[in-house]
């Protein structure tokens, strides 16, 4: 009860320290220039015919709505809380009376707002330069902010087990650059899923990294059927719950065996 | 000129021990860049293979542009970003004095703090790559070729390291800029494909400003023995500009350095 008594003030904390360290977050967000590079590779392929479903157009609108959505349900807490239990910092926010998870998820929710600042002109770009059906019925619009919250609930918990191997391990970080190498490649963010052999699609189907990204972006340029996003929402929210039931699990039993090194 | 040989063998073998103490860690770091070539050999691949050539470009031609790349980007990430990075930490923290204060210059003495000696894998595996685009063409570069494009990679790596202390020399003027190293990181990525894939004015912004056209697509013509008469010329007055444009910086920001305690 308290903790959702105190929620709405977490998140305005978050979204004050968001504002405050905006430079910083600016810099960051144009680190992500990955699919810019993917971008410039595909529309110099479909110059002269289309891949598959896609010509020119359709890749711009497919690689901005891959920065839009990774902005929109992107979270750090992986690396904040590596660097809490290694310098034992944690300790600090265990004495706390409200979880600590909980205070991650409202400074990484309360960031959105801000990134949605920056990631809008991409957004507007997309939208005018005309490859993009993007939907306006409500049902697909609720279907898409469903698939974003998804892709969020995903990404944030998937980032508290690996921060959660902590407890446990030296090398965590290794592990997550694991989980981004193969993010990289199946979730559709170097190259849309589409355009691989099938076998690839239907392994990647049934993986997570999918519905971290290429899922939602998917329903934002209007490429999937409605039956194809329920099929997905399911699927993704399978994943997102599976994922808080591990991270849960994991961060108790690493708790117990934190001993706040030097903090 | 002797002294500072041997201080870069001695900065080199501190940084080797260093690596060789956690060595697990190194370990990883090494299969890791293994995995994140491979990886973006990926779209390459599905773009190009077996499908008409792109912008002049075909499949095994497109893959010596990324055999330069992956070496360049060893010589990055294993030689010129680990001392960067530290030279921001030494200007935060104000210890930059204890660098300045010794008898050597110190622009050498930053840029070779620190090496991370496993990324010479990534020396090995662009290398590999060189060969077997090579096996796909079907024929070896000449020897002339050779000898142009490793002349044009020497180049390349002033050229990279001239830009890195450019934007390091930056961070005595703003001091949060320790990720300033990552978006130049991201914008290197850029350089694994072929300059000619860009358009407008994205193509003049990575031919003048930044020049990634200088450092993977001329290397990589040259070795394909079809580089523009003129290019090398180019490339040679190009890395001179930026050379001497680095040292320039550097020294003027030097002199604004107040250090943390004034």
């Amino acid at each position: 009860m308290r903790t959702v008594t105190a929620y709405p003030t977490l998140l305005r904390i978050g979204f004050a320290s968001a504002v405050a360290y905006r430079t910083e977050m600016l810099v960051w967000m144009l680190t992500m220039t990955m699919p810019f590079v993917s971008l410039a590779l595909w529309s110099a392929v479909a110059a002269d015919m289309p891949v598959g479903r896609f010509d020119q157009k359709a890749f711009t609108a497919y690689f901005l709505a891959t920065i839009v959505v990774r902005q929109l349900s992107g979270s750090w807490v992986v690396w904040e809380l590596i660097q809490e239990i290694k310098s034992g910092a944690l300790s600090s926010r265990l004495l706390k009376p409200i979880h600590p998870l909980v205070v991650y998820s409202a400074d990484n929710l309360a960031a959105i707002p801000l990134r949605a600042l920056f990631a809008a002109p991409l957004a507007l770009f997309g939208i005018a330069s005309g490859g993009a059906a993007v939907p306006h019925q409500p049902h697909l619009v609720a279907a898409f902010l469903l698939s974003l919250f998804g892709a969020w609930i995903i990404t944030f918990f998937v980032m508290v087990i690996v921060g959660s191997l902590t407890f446990f391990m030296e090398s965590s970080t290794s592990i997550f650059d694991i989980w981004l190498a193969f993010f990289m490649l199946l979730s559709g963010y170097l190259v849309p899923l589409e355009l691989f052999p099938s076998w690839v699609r239907s392994v990647a189907d049934v993986l997570p990294f999918r519905y971290t990204l290429g899922f939602p972006v998917e329903i934002l340029i209007g490429m999937s059927s409605d039956a194809d996003i329920v099929r997905g929402l399911a699927i993704q929210y399978a994943y997102g719950g599976g994922a808080a039931a591990l991270a849960l699990l994991l961060w108790r039993t690493g708790v117990r065996r934190f001993g706040a090194f030097g903090g | 000129m002797r002294r500072y040989l041997k201080l870069l063998a001695l900065q080199l073998r501190m940084s080797i021990a260093l690596g060789a103490q956690y060595r697990w860690d190194s370990l990883t770091q090494g299969a890791l860049s293994l995995v994140w070539t491979v990886l973006g050999l990926v779209p390459l691949y599905v773009a190009l293979h077996r499908r008409p050539a792109v912008a002049g470009w075909t499949y095994e031609q497109a893959l010596v542009v990324v055999g330069w790349f992956t070496v360049l980007k060893g010589v990055l990430d294993g030689a010129v970003n680990p001392s960067l990075i530290l030279v921001v930490e030494h200007i935060r923290k104000g210890t930059l004095d204890f660098v300045l204060m010794k008898p050597a210059d110190a622009q050498f003495l930053v840029s070779t703090a620190r090496f991370e000696p496993w990324r010479a894998i990534d020396l090995v595996a662009g290398t590999a790559i060189l060969v077997w685009a090579f096996h796909l063409l079907g024929s070896p570069p000449s020897a002339a070729a050779i000898a142009l494009s490793v002349l044009l990679l020497l180049l390349a790596v002033a050229v990279l390291y001239s830009l890195w202390i450019m934007v390091v020399a930056a961070a005595f003027w703003v001091v949060r800029l320790d990720n300033l190293s990552y978006l130049m990181s991201s914008l290197f990525d850029f350089g694994r494909w072929p300059v000619s894939i860009f358009k407008g004015p994205v193509r003049f912004f990575f031919t003048f400003v930044v020049p990634i056209a200088l450092m993977t697509t001329y290397p990589a013509e040259a070795l394909l023995g079809r580089l523009a008469p003129g290019s090398a010329w180019v490339g040679i007055a190009g890395a001179l500009i930026f050379a001497l444009g680095g040292r320039f910086v550097f020294t003027h920001a030097i002199g604004r350095y107040t250090s943390a305690s004034s």
